[in-house]
């Protein structure tokens, strides 16, 4: 047999092979992909986790024929404005498509994240088949399937290792699923997350479950878990790191009595707990039970326990180690105060209405923001509603907290200035963008005027995400952002006066963005199907609120208004499956 | 459910005594003069004036309002009228963005929990799906069948048990943390303010006199 020297760019690729093995960031990967087709060709050999950021800006097809060795996939789906049902629902972003696809092209698939999508039963039939062994499935702010499917998940997938349901909408049905998982023998499962499930669970077959899983780390119940079932879950798996305590009360119509269970010891005997959420119906009585593991605890969710401020305080003055904390505005600037005096190294801060209206009082307000920054230097991300605010406190966190990647401040009533001094928020965010160095996503509100986009535009040079909602003057704002912020990859804007002319100044950004929204602005049909025209590879969506069809297309003329504007870049043609009140301008 | 002791009274806040203020009811015990504290001047009556009890309320000062905050709400309103904003307070679709996940999660964890003295179990209710004060007692009658609740609400709301003969009067503890007796304010103002719910034994709730009718009778 003649000896046949490998040419030298298949040198050059096993070697490439072998080191980018290593390289596990996508951006990183994307930039060695351009250096030149070898390279490109090796990274695509070499790329286990794919991540989808928009699912209609590239098919399963085009994804699934570039990568051919992909053990894990994310994908994200629908504009995260349709959350706040801006939108009718049945969008799109369909999880089926893909489905097939990589069945096909991934027989050895193990992992699947997902988030706003819609996943059907069938699809969820389709995965536990079409992947022997699958692993982990995380499905976020996902809606569309039920009990039934999540009952095949858990008696197909054999080597199931996580299955996290985090936000999703749930169908119920009569289906226990929980009694699907298999009845005997150990299992891998590390993780089961099933807090936002609103339908009972067979509690019986969760506790023999618990019992058969050694290496489960992250359990987060559902509130249909009684704290008496909490207790005996709990003594089953001491070697928790997570827990979502479910509803923390007893069930109605059960003996509040002596001869409750030592809930204190429960917890105490967690010795490895670092994440603890739930309190989904909390009875106060029961919150002392936690004191022992507060101490190392890294990450702290009340957001659904209605506390006051003296409450917290018993809980919160023994969290020394806590980064990551989500509480209710229940807790009122006091309980703010409390956290910012001991909780030195927090990250994450964010603060929920516990009544979300616009004109609800407001327990929280400028003097909690002051609180948190001048306690918590090390803040990384906050998200904070409330009803009052002042220039001064946010300056104040600009300052204080160097850190901030992540800013997002909600003034409930809209078009609210400065409550002390009555002028726009513009001068505090401002500061923001100018002061925090690292920040990356940005959520603006209150009074604000074309100033603070220009302050955007100027400052908010690594900006990435940034929404917007009544604010600006004109055109200018929206313009300022545009021309000014290079690593714009996300905007929503809604009910902002920015129009035809400011959407035309981004046509030298807009393919390097993942989307722009914008809602209830001053654009017309001629604005955007200029843009359509100009931008061939720009998905350019109309959409009506009310689900009415838009009659009309770029050619002729469209008659009728319409809300949203929802722009993509993709590498398709428009998508086929857009419901009949989306209109594609072309 | 353990009673806790009442610290001093928090001052109530402005705004809550603005909308007392607007209420027909008063309550007083004939020929006796409102007995207000100084400086409060709203017309709820403070159980505690009325009942030898010891409870504590857990409270804080809702958002620690001042009277520099008063004038500055004012101060809002004409800013924001100068500015495009609409003068009516109507919701807008998705505004504040709270996703209605949790919207619906915390509207079960507003649930009132209801405790009966003497019974060791507790109930929860949604005050929402109710209309009445008579709506919320017949329901609170078929969950806790044991007792009757006698005559109707606009009279004497008692609730009667039968076999131990003893009445039971219904009360909860409202936002600042005050044990009140069900039926004291219009409905609305009810159902934003109540913590939770107890049936209490009359022999305990001492010194509180008959109601007298109320002299309106738009109550609900």
């Amino acid at each position: 047999m003649e000896f046949q020297a490998p040419y030298p760019d298949q040198v050059l690729e096993n070697v490439l092979e072998n080191v980018l093995q290593f390289l596990t960031s996508r951006r990183d990967r994307n930039a060695a992909s351009l250096v030149c087709k070898s390279w490109y060709r090796v990274e695509a050999l070499t790329r286990s986790e794919l991540f989808i950021g928009n699912c209609y800006s590239v098919s399963p097809k085009r994804a699934t024929a570039r990568f051919s060795r992909v053990r894990a996939v994310a994908i994200k789906g629908r504009p995260r404005f349709a959350d706040f049902n801006l939108m009718p629902p049945e969008w799109g972003a369909h999880f089926a498509p893909w489905v097939a696809a990589l069945g096909s092209a991934y027989p050895w698939l193990e992992k699947v994240y997902l988030k706003r999508m819609s996943v059907t039963d069938e699809d969820l039939k389709h995965l536990a088949e079409y992947f022997p062994y699958f692993k982990e499935l995380v499905l976020v702010c996902c809606d569309g399937f039920g009990t039934r499917g999540l009952a095949v998940i858990a008696k197909k997938c054999r080597q199931l290792r996580v299955l996290d349901l985090i936000e999703s909408e749930v169908a119920e049905s009569d289906m226990d699923w929980i009694g699907e998982f298999p009845e005997s023998g150990i299992t891998c499962l590390e993780s089961l997350i099933f807090d936002c499930v609103e339908s009972p669970i067979n509690f019986e077959a969760l506790e023999r479950l618990v019992i058969r899983s050694p290496s489960l780390k992250k359990l987060r119940l559902n509130r249909f878990v009684s704290i008496g079932q909490l207790y005996r879950l709990m003594v089953r798996a001491p070697q928790l790191t997570h827990l979502g305590t479910g509803s923390f009360s007893l069930p109605e119509g059960v003996a509040h009595g002596d001869q409750e269970p030592d809930y204190e010891s429960a917890f105490a005997a967690c010795k490895s707990l670092v994440c603890l959420s739930g309190f989904r119906e909390i009875t106060l009585d029961y919150l002392s039970a936690i004191y022992a593991v507060c101490a190392n605890l890294t990450s702290l969710n009340l957001s659904y326990a209605n506390i006051n401020a003296e409450q917290l305080k018993t809980v919160i003055f023994h969290c020394h180690k806590l980064q990551t904390f989500w509480v209710l505005d229940s807790i009122c600037d006091e309980g703010l105060q409390a956290a910012a005096a001991t909780c030195k190294d927090l990250r994450e801060l964010r603060v929920f209405p516990i009544d979300a209206r616009e004109d609800s009082e407001g327990p929280v307000s400028d003097v909690g923001l002051q609180a948190i920054s001048e306690g918590c230097r090390k803040l990384q991300s906050i998200l904070y509603f409330c009803q009052h605010m002042t220039n001064a406190a946010v300056v104040a966190m600009s300052n204080n907290c160097p850190d901030l990647e992540v800013f997002r401040l909600c003034i409930m009533g809209r078009h609210r200035p400065d409550h002390v001094t009555g002028e726009p928020m513009d001068e505090g965010f401002g500061a923001i963008v100018k002061n925090c160095k690292k920040l990356t996503r940005l959520a603006v509100s209150g009074l604000l005027t074309d100033q603070a986009f220009s302050y955007i535009g100027r400052y908010g040079k690594l900006v990435r995400t940034l929404s917007v909602a009544f604010a600006g003057d004109s055109d200018l704002g929206l313009k300022y952002v545009l021309e000014g912020c290079p690593r714009l990859q996300k905007l929503e804007i809604r009910d902002s006066p920015f129009g035809d002319a400011a959407l035309r100044s981004g046509l030298h950004h807009y393919y390097n963005m993942r989307f722009l929204w914008m809602s209830s602005c001053r654009l017309s049909p001629q604005g955007c199907c200029e843009i359509a025209r100009a931008l061939p590879r720009l998905v350019v969506e109309v959409i009506r609120d009310d689900g009415n069809v838009i009659r009309g297309d770029c050619e002729e003329h469209i008659d009728d208004n319409f809300d949203i504007l929802y722009m993509y870049r993709s590498l398709e043609r428009p998508r086929d499956d857009a419901p009949s009140f989306v209109t594609i301008l072309h | 459910m353990p009673l806790d002791t009442l610290s001093d009274s928090p001052q109530s806040d402005v705004t809550s005594a603005m909308t007392f203020k607007d209420t027909e009811l008063t309550l007083g015990i004939p020929g006796e003069p409102t007995r207000s504290p100084a400086g409060k001047f709203c017309t709820k009556r403070g159980f505690i004036e009325t009942v030898d009890l010891n409870l504590r309320t857990s409270t804080s000062k809702p958002r620690g309002k001042t009277h520099a905050d008063e004038v500055d709400d004012k101060s809002d309103d004409v800013v924001s009228g100068a500015c495009k904003t609409p003068a009516s307070k109507t919701q807008v679709v998705g505004w504040p963005p709270v996703r209605s996940y949790r919207k619906k999660a915390l509207k079960s964890c507003k649930y009132v929990k209801v405790a009966v003295d003497g019974a060791p179990y507790l109930r929860k209710v949604d005050l929402e799906t109710y209309n009445s004060y008579q709506e919320l007692l017949m329901a609170l009658e078929k969950m806790f069948t044991c007792f009757k609740i006698r005559g109707n609400y606009l009279g004497e709301s008692k609730v009667i048990d039968p076999m131990k003969e003893m009445e039971y009067v219904p009360t909860y503890e409202d936002k600042d943390g005050d044990w009140m007796l069900v039926g004291d304010v219009p409905w609305k103002m009810f159902i934003e303010s109540c913590k939770r719910i107890r049936l209490m034994k009359s022999s305990e709730a001492v010194g509180l006199a008959p109601r007298t009718p109320p002299r309106c009778k738009t109550t609900t």
